[in-house]
């Protein structure tokens, strides 16, 4: 008997609701049976916390006496340069902006300590973070420096915008070569002394959704410690790639754009991180419901450890280089039993992603939909899936040389001439 | 037979004399310097695993005090802020004794003072500048 989300909805109100995590769920399914599951589990619970780098925010910090226009101004929050190309009071922060004089890899590898992640994580925790900037002045906005602290409480909008995060599946990262490479993926060992992988496996969102019959755009979500709504797929989003017979993506695939008010959010769940001789970004908290319409809906949540796998890749020159292949494949099972075999060598394991923390998210927005606090709601649209065509594409260089606009000479060099 | 890790600290007076040495000769004992800081005129610290039958132990640190080095515990110089640790594991694989470590199936990140040499390779994984190593 398929359900609807307005009658997931009703028994949530009268707290009736039954609720399980993507981990709960499994157990109940092997116990009582796909049938039974389906019919008594209304909602299951995903979690992911992990850097996710396509992440930002972007504010309103009101209006100054005298007016300044930080539109098309340069303007920092501590140091790190914020986008300023919108109207007079307007930024947008990205989680990878590091500051002017970090000395990034000049002294390889870079430690990277601050930047924009760490921004977003300051003002969540309420701290007063620097806003400077420069500006032209014009006749209604004079003012041509800004120099203030400045806290989440004081602006008019604070909001989380990512543009990509909860990436459905990834690599599992390891490095051939014979020296110590530093990566996304973390430090990797020499010789394949280590290998990492980023996600939570049976409790991340989009694996317990493969085919995304149920997260859409408008999709209500834990985000950051506090509500927030999947705008639609994220940048990457990927479909059409290799599955296994339960519909799981054997590669990275499917990915979520979401966003939320920062004011709600909380430190815990939205963490500036630093990857030594990489670069700075934000390890982000997402839980997404996902409503148990039918048994369909219920065998996919039902997705194992056992039933992930994700391709090993070499980070020191297959990835670089964007070479095809892989060293093979491995189920989150290995990875999370500590050690995983490639190419008949036992190499350990070590996770980017925080099982732990994830367990917690979906446990926390189980309690939000057990106590009736949240509520589900329908998608809008739904993300492209496997029939969509969509596909990713990767950037085919055109030299620009010999390439001569009308408005343009090559001794000017870049830029239009106005 | 006995082992202790320790953190040794020499005062400036002390940076000429084979202090370790006569740890070695007098109380036979195994030193194994884990890592170690001399500086001309400037207080010295080692990091030492000490190991050798309980008597000779007590009498060798007994002797280092006498003539003036101050011994702590290496413990208290290695600090997993787990406040700041999020137990993505990441640090896990790459410890060489274990100290850092994953309780499964929980996949709870552990820290034992007693296991870790301070060899610092945990320090630059850290995304989230949980492991901090004061010397």
């Amino acid at each position: 008997m398929a359900k609807t989300i307005q009658e997931i909805n009703e028994k949530i109100k009268k707290g009736q609701a039954v609720v399980c995590t993507a981990e709960e769920i499994i157990d109940v399914v092997k116990t009582k049976g796909l049938k039974r599951a389906a019919a008594e589990v209304d909602v299951v619970t995903t979690g992911t916390f992990a850097p996710m780098c396509s992440s930002g925010a972007y504010f309103n910090v009101g209006h100054t006496t005298p007016r300044i226009k930080l539109g098309g101004a340069t303007a920092t929050l501590n140091e790190v340069p914020v986008y300023t190309g919108l109207a007079a009071v307007d930024l947008f922060l990205g989680a990878t902006a590091l500051p002017e004089d970090d000395p990034q890899n000049k002294i390889h590898p870079g430690k990277f300590p601050y930047g924009g992640g760490h921004v977003i994580e300051d003002l969540v925790s309420g701290k007063d973070v620097k806003l400077v900037a420069h500006a032209y002045a014009t006749d209604c906005y004079p003012r041509r420096k800004l120099e203030t602290w400045i806290r989440l409480e004081d602006m008019n909008e604070a909001v989380l915008f990512d543009i990509r995060n909860a990436y459905q599946n990834y690599n599992v990262a390891v490095n051939l070569s014979d020296r110590v490479i530093y990566t996304y993926m973390g430090v990797l060992q020499p010789k394949m002394r280590n290998a990492t992988y980023s996600t939570s496996g049976q409790l991340s969102p989009l694996l317990n959704d493969p085919l995304y019959r149920t997260i859409g755009m408008g999709t209500r979500i834990f985000l950051g410690g506090g509500i927030g709504y999947v705008v639609g797929s994220g940048t990457q989003h990927n479909p059409s790639v290799a599955r296994t017979d339960r519909g799981v993506p054997r590669v990275g695939a499917g990915t979520l754009a979401v966003t939320g008010d920062l004011k709600q959010m909380h430190a815990r769940w939205l963490r500036g991180a630093s990857f030594t001789g990489y670069g700075v970004t934000l390890a982000v908290g997402i839980g997404v419901p996902i409503p148990i319409l039918d048994e369909e809906t219920a065998y996919y949540a039902a997705v194992t450890d056992a039933d992930i796998s994700a391709q090993v890749v070499d980070y020191s020159e297959a990835y670089p280089n964007c070479i095809p292949g892989n060293l093979g494949e491995v189920t989150y099972a290995e990875l999370k039993s500590g050690s995983i075999l490639v190419n008949g060598k036992k190499v350990p394991t070590a996770g980017l992603s925080s099982c732990v923390r994830a367990r917690e998210i979906a446990n926390l927005l189980k309690g939000w939909i057990e106590s009736g606090s949240f509520f589900l709601t329908q998608p809008v649209v739904l993300m492209p899936s496997t029939d969509s065509g969509v596909r990713l594409k990767p950037l085919q260089d055109r030299p620009i040389e010999n390439h001569c606009p009308q408005s343009q000479t090559p001794e000017a060099g870049h830029g239009p001439v106005t | 037979m006995a082992t202790k890790r320790l953190v040794l600290n020499f005062p400036p007076h002390l940076l000429d004399q084979p202090v370790t040495y006569q740890l070695i000769k007098k109380f036979d004992l195994m030193v194994n310097i884990l890592r170690a800081r001399v500086t001309p005129k400037e207080q010295g610290r080692l990091v030492v695993e000490i190991t050798g039958r309980k008597k000779d132990l007590e009498a060798g640190l007994h002797f280092v005090a006498e003539v003036g080095v101050s011994i702590q515990p290496l413990a208290q110089d290695v600090l997993w802020h787990e406040e700041r640790c999020i137990e993505c594991t990441a640090c896990t694989s790459i410890c060489p004794t274990g100290a850092l470590s994953v309780e499964r199936p929980a996949m709870r990140v552990t820290f034992k003072h007693d296991k870790c040499i301070a060899c610092e390779l945990c320090v630059p994984i850290c995304p989230y500048k949980a492991m901090e190593i004061v010397f």
